[in-house]
């Protein structure tokens, strides 16, 4: 059976037809024929995306989100491969609770779930989890990360980032120093004083991700930072890139369109820890600092940090309240608000930074390629055309906490094929 | 958002005519002191206390008459009765009057009150209690500058300087050389569409 | 008025008036025998106290009770918030028992913007976390009032914690809108490092602020602070930033000394200079009531403004 996606315009360009047979794409052309026709007139397609930081919760936090319910949001969000974060209970420190999550991922069929392993048993920062196992597991896992918690002993860390060559993996670091963040609660400056909520300083990040980079060039080892949040770090990166040193970094969405002053004064009131998250909402000037190191390169990849919570743990007080932000399935539209409508990313842009990139940093051979004959059928159409409220109620994420509520974003996924299946047609799931 | 403070005057359009000028006034209170003297036996443990804000106003006026007549000076203090008003929760919370009592209190003490309108007698229900609160007077009397009708209580007072009939719809308002510049009491009525 | 009171930056100068105003004249009611007003009769204030805080608690409750209303007093302790009851679960349990106003002492900063959004009656900041306790600063500025007069261009310094002091942010905001010229007085580390922003000056040297102040403020300064490195002793401490005899002696002639309770009585402040005539700290808790008063009067005494503000 073969599928013809009609008038699709390929990263923004002029429009084509796109053949599809037996998962993958088949010939890019003009009046191409299939058994079955998708009609993408003034749609946009792209790379199916991929996303490097996803927390799906299972096993351990199923209320929150499950493989099941996080590949649907996926899928909606236009993504056909997601990392699942490892910070799961039990952790995802041994071969089998990765191999657990990727047979769990295989088999809700919509998108590819892709294990992140521990650095470190039980993310306790203490011993390395037995990263080769994991490697070597049916999970395949190539991307260590202790994300929610920093590996922060120097040593620990060097041993990391050198053991996990053997087998072409890299370090994803969540780079947050511990003694300087104890207790903290939001980005350190005029608000937080302000507000009296303990501070969170950007040097926290910074020293970290200064020190990784001297450590990585020091063994010859790749390293890669989580949710860069800061124009000091932008600054490091940037450093750390021009030495020739193997470092890429990523992104959140909301890092790239929200700042600390929400949690002041928003549309949902003072406080309201639907805008808490770990790295913290910083300034405007972070902001600005980020979408120009995202659209120079210096920072490689928007990653989602989709980071699901119930609702009782985010109407709570502050202090109470969980760390993080859902956002798989409004990654595309904030990052055409705040990248392709300021005029600092083309289409081509984004596919890189949100499909090619991310594939090639986690070593998915099978995702991240370019919509050419020959390559996986791995698509996704997108309308970025219309413009809309943000309605959490119609999210397939089991959980509610996204910072856009109240606000209108750009744009539509409109279709998501997965090796030439669509797992997403007209807007819902397929 | 600042305090909303209550404003009396209707923004409506109004015709105004005066009821009393000022002599009328330094008249009516010159009745009254002399009243307020026959009925106490020359003045002898009278305490005036005025309503604010107008009241208090004229309750010293009484006081510096009857002064004159008598030579010797009468107490005179103030009584706020915003606390004990029976219609608070009609309006968003007023700033409040002045409470203030002579040195030897009121207790024993044939207390005048003193206001500048007497209409439905919810004042001076307010008044009876607060006074409650503050002593026990041996009698209780009430002067008015002008009485307007339309009572509510059972309520009347011992010394009118005027009595003006009304109808509900029109306003009294009273101007005292203190606190308006000037003396005057005018019927306003709303102007006919 | 507005249907709350969390933060002193929401009162304009002319609120701000209107409560002090206010605390004058409830301020003579104290002074009678009959010290009851029947205003709020009918009108239900619950004191919400999830840290123990006595002497607050019992300001309100004072405060309540003489303006007639009925008080329930809800200590987080022992009750089903030390079982794990969340601050929404217990807002709505306040919402049906129909308070009119909720007083609320929290740890968390914010906890009381968090609870307006749940409840319909007028929500109070009786102190929250590291934030702010604006009736403190309405108490302190009614005291400064009765000891100075305007504090138009008047000069106050507050000395010690103000990174942790919700009485030192409230007081800033405050005494700002009313004309004051503040002054903080700190070692580095208790300030916070966006201080610059706030309306009024910083200093790290006691010595060189304390003649010109016509006010100073001196705020508890918790011995486990020094676990965390934000200074080195005690000692250290009291040198540098306490009150004592001799820097007592070089205030002013009409300078007023002030301290919002409770203090380390040697540390912060010298036991004689806490005792002196000069000192207000009783006084405080006598204003306290009244101020609190006021509040509760302004709040709660006129018609339901239901949602219009906000």
């Amino acid at each position: 059976m073969s599928i013809v996606i009609k008038g699709a315009r390929i990263l923004g360009g002029e429009p084509a037809d796109i053949l599809i047979e037996d998962g993958a794409v088949a010939a890019v052309g003009q009046d191409l024929t299939g058994d079955e026709t998708v009609d993408a007139r003034g749609l946009i397609a792209l790379p199916g995306l991929v996303d490097l930081h996803t927390h799906l919760r299972e096993p351990g936090r199923e209320d929150a989100e499950t493989v099941e319910s996080g590949t649907r949001a996926a899928a909606l969000g236009g993504y056909t491969a997601v990392h699942a974060m490892a910070n799961t209970s039990p952790v995802a420190d041994t071969a089998g609770v990765v191999e657990q999550v990727w047979r769990l991922g295989q088999e809700a069929g919509r998108c590819d779930v892709q294990p992140v392993g521990a650095v470190t048993e039980g993310l306790a920062g203490e011993r390395l989890a037995e990263l080769g196992a994991m490697a070597d597991s049916a999970a395949r896992v190539r991307v260590f990360s202790d994300d929610g918690k920093c590996v922060s002993d120097a040593v620990l860390m060097r041993r990391a980032l050198e053991y996990v060559k053997a087998f072409d993996g890299v370090v994803a670091q969540h780079a947050q120093e511990p003694r300087l963040t104890a207790g903290a609660q939001m980005n350190e400056g005029a608000v937080s004083g302000r507000l009296g909520l303990t501070g969170w300083p950007a040097v926290a990040e910074e020293a970290i991700i200064a020190r990784d980079c001297l450590l990585a060039a020091h063994v010859g080892s790749r390293l890669h930072v989580c949710h860069v949040s800061t124009a000091g770090s932008v600054e490091i990166i940037r450093w750390a890139k021009s030495k020739g040193w193997d470092v890429t970094a990523e992104v959140t969405p909301h890092h790239l369109l929200l700042t600390d002053d929400l949690v002041e004064d928003s549309p949902v009131g003072s406080y309201n820890p639907i805008y808490k998250v770990n790295p913290p909402l910083r300034t405007r000037a972070d902001v600005e600092a980020l979408r120009e190191a995202l659209a120079d390169g210096t920072i490689d990849v928007v990653a989602t940090d989709h980071a699901p919570h119930p609702v009782e743990d985010k109407e709570t007080e502050w202090d109470a309240a969980a760390m993080g932000m859902i956002g798989l399935e409004t990654a595309l539209s904030v990052v055409q608000e705040a990248m392709v409508e300021t005029g600092l990313l083309d289409w081509a842009g984004v596919a890189e930074r949100m499909s090619y990139a991310p594939a090639r940093i986690g070593r998915l051979a099978g995702h991240g390629h370019p919509i050419a004959a020959g390559s996986p059928a791995n698509i996704t159409l997108y309308d970025a055309s219309v413009r809309a409220e943000v309605d959490p109620g119609s999210y397939a994420s089991k959980s509610r906490n996204t910072p856009y509520e109240g606000r209108t974003l750009p744009g539509r996924v409109v279709a998501t094929f997965l090796r030439g299946r669509p797992t997403v047609l007209d807007g819902k799931l397929a | 958002m600042v305090f909303c403070l209550a404003e009396a005057v209707s923004r409506a359009r109004t015709s105004a005519h005066a009821v009393l000028e000022g002599p009328d006034i330094n008249r009516a209170l010159i009745r009254i002191s002399h009243e307020i003297l026959e009925r106490t036996k020359g003045g002898e443990d009278v305490v005036l206390l005025g309503i604010p804000t107008r009241g208090v106003h004229l309750a010293r006026r009484l006081a510096g008459h009857i002064r004159q007549f008598e030579g010797h000076p009468v107490p005179v203090g103030s009584l706020d009765i915003t606390m004990y008003r029976d219609d608070l929760r009609t309006k968003p919370a007023r700033p409040l009057g002045r409470t203030e009592l002579p040195s030897d209190g009121i207790d024993d003490k044939t207390v005048v009150l003193v206001d500048d309108v007497l209409y439905s007698g919810r004042t001076v229900r307010a008044a009876l209690d607060a006074l409650n609160d503050l002593g026990r007077p041996r009698a209780v009397q009430l002067a008015a500058l002008v009485d307007r009708g339309h009572r509510e209580l059972p309520i009347r007072a011992d010394y009118v300087g005027k009595n003006l009939p009304t109808s509900k719809s029109e306003i009294v308002k009273v101007y005292l050389e203190e606190h308006d510049g000037r003396d005057a009491v005018l019927l306003l009525k709303e102007e006919d569409k | 008025m507005k249907r709350h009171l969390i933060s002193a930056a929401d009162l304009s100068r002319d609120d701000a008036l209107l409560i002090l105003d206010t605390a004058d004249e409830l301020a003579r009611i104290s002074d009678r025998s009959i010290k009851k007003l029947p205003t709020l009769r009918g009108r239900t204030v619950v004191n919400l106290f999830f840290e123990d805080s006595t002497r607050t608690r019992i300001s309100f409750e004072a405060a309540a009770k003489r303006l007639s209303a009925d008080v329930i007093n809800f200590s987080a302790k022992g009750s089903s918030v030390s079982k794990g009851e969340s601050l929404k679960d217990t807002a709505l349990t306040l919402e049906a028992m129909g308070a009119d106003a909720v007083v609320i002492r929290h740890g968390a900063s914010g906890a009381p913007h968090r609870l307006a959004g749940w409840v319909r009656g007028s929500v109070v900041n009786a102190g929250d976390g590291t934030h702010e306790h604006p009736t403190q600063a309405l108490l302190d500025a009614f005291t400064m009032r009765r000891r100075l007069g305007s504090l138009e261009g008047r000069r106050v310094t507050v000395v010690g914690d103000i990174l942790h002091s919700r009485v030192a942010r409230s007081n800033v905001l405050l005494l700002s809108t009313l004309g004051a010229e503040v002054t903080l007085v700190a070692p580095p580390t208790l300030l916070p490092v966006s201080v610059g922003s706030w309306p009024c000056e910083v200093s790290y040297d006691l010595d060189s602020v304390l003649p010109k102040s016509d006010v100073v403020m001196m705020l508890r300064v918790q011995r486990e602070r020094m676990n965390a490195a934000f200074f080195p002793t005690e000692r250290e401490y009291s040198r540098r930033y306490g009150l004592d005899r001799e820097r007592f002696a070089r205030l002013k002639e009409d300078a007023v000394v002030m301290h919002p309770g409770p203090m380390n009585r040697g540390m912060e402040i010298a036991a004689e200079v806490a005792d002196s005539p000069r000192s207000t700290i009783v006084e405080q808790v006598a204003n306290g009531v009244t101020t609190r008063m006021a509040v509760l009067y302004l709040l709660l005494g006129g018609a339901d403004l239901g949602g219009e503000d906000q």
